[in-house]
């Protein structure tokens, strides 16, 4: 089993407004340092893959198809072992 | 004419469309679950409004794979009648029918008001009993309306005249003030560029009878309909 850790962030240049918000409610909290924060998704997906290759390939399409919108999104992941693989196996967990 | 509203699992501007078509232009119509996938005896599709799938995700990305809309999609391409109202309009920028996405208004709020919208093009096949310029009142009842494209696309649907709605005040002037949602170039409906598929983020079907305090719905559904 594989762990892919997704994040779908907006694209550059939009306005996001959450993130406006978000910003506004820090600054009022009187964190004055905030200049700027931007709302984006996470998405964590236990798959089935013979090796981190076909698992990579299987999370990019998934990302294109359905996960992130190109109009408006763009995306990056991270790919593991799941933890439960890795205990079985009797390793440490790595990056 | 024959209409087909289709439902998902969270449509719920699905009865209003039905009504319209049904009791007002007394045409014939069916509701259509989204798990089927047959529509050759129809002449004009509609994907109503509501929260397909709970909007997770996005508005509209879950719905654009269920069964019906491949059916849709070739619909659409051998040159039907497709309309998409609110989230239907969402439905058809994810499914890649109509260009553009529909992000978060900018003010954050669920909108739920009568808005003005200025005609920009009666040359589809929902628009021909508008004159061009005509500022009509129609409600919105959204959250997430904000048209948003990139910079090529925009200019490519302008020049092909593919905007067919812009908010706009009474008078049909259009500025930031009369930009419910934050929409760019205050647009509120597209064409697709055979103009046979249009999406807009205002209710016609729910002002087709003077009771719901305009009927200027009706334009859309008799220029469909070729009646004056």
């Amino acid at each position: 089993m594989y762990n892919a850790k997704v994040t779908v962030r907006q694209k550059k240049g939009l306005l996001d407004p959450q993130g406006v918000a978000i910003g506004g409610a820090l600054r009022s909290l009187g964190y004055s340092q905030v200049s700027e924060v931007k709302v984006g998704k996470f998405i964590e997906i236990a798959l089935k893959a013979k090796d981190k290759k076909e698992a990579e390939k299987k999370v990019e399409e998934m990302c294109k198809k359905l996960l992130a919108n190109p109009v408006i999104e763009v995306y990056s992941y991270e790919i593991d072992l799941s933890a439960e693989v890795l205990t079985k196996a009797g390793e440490a967990p790595q990056k | 004419m024959k209409f087909g509203v289709v439902v998902f699992p969270g449509s719920n501007c699905d009865y209003d469309c039905y009504n319209a078509v049904k009791r007002v232009f007394k045409q014939p119509v069916e509701f259509i679950w989204h798990a089927g996938s047959k529509l050759d005896h129809f002449d004009c599709i509609i994907l109503p409004g509501g929260f397909s799938y709970g909007d997770y995700l996005r508005t509209g990305a879950i719905a654009r794979f269920s069964n019906i809309m491949d059916s849709v999609i070739r619909f659409a391409r051998a040159g039907g009648l497709v309309i998409g109202i609110c989230n239907g309009f969402q439905i058809l920028t994810e499914a890649g029918l109509l260009p553009g996405a529909l992000q978060r208004n900018k003010s954050l709020k669920f909108l739920c008001k009568y808005v003005h919208l200025r005609c920009e093009s009666n040359k589809t096949p929902f628009t021909n009993k508008f004159k061009k310029g005509q500022v009509v009142r129609i409600p919105i009842a959204h959250g997430e309306g904000n048209f948003t494209v990139d910079e090529k696309t925009l200019k490519e649907i302008e020049n092909n005249k593919q905007v067919i709605f812009r908010y706009c005040d009474e008078k049909g002037r259009v500025s930031d003030a009369s930009n419910p949602n934050g929409s760019m170039a205050g647009i509120a409906g597209i064409c697709n560029k055979k103009r046979n598929v249009l999406g807009m983020m205002p209710h016609p079907e729910r002002c087709c009878e003077a009771l719901f305090g305009s009927e200027d719905g009706k334009l859309i559904f008799r220029s469909i309909l070729r009646k004056d």
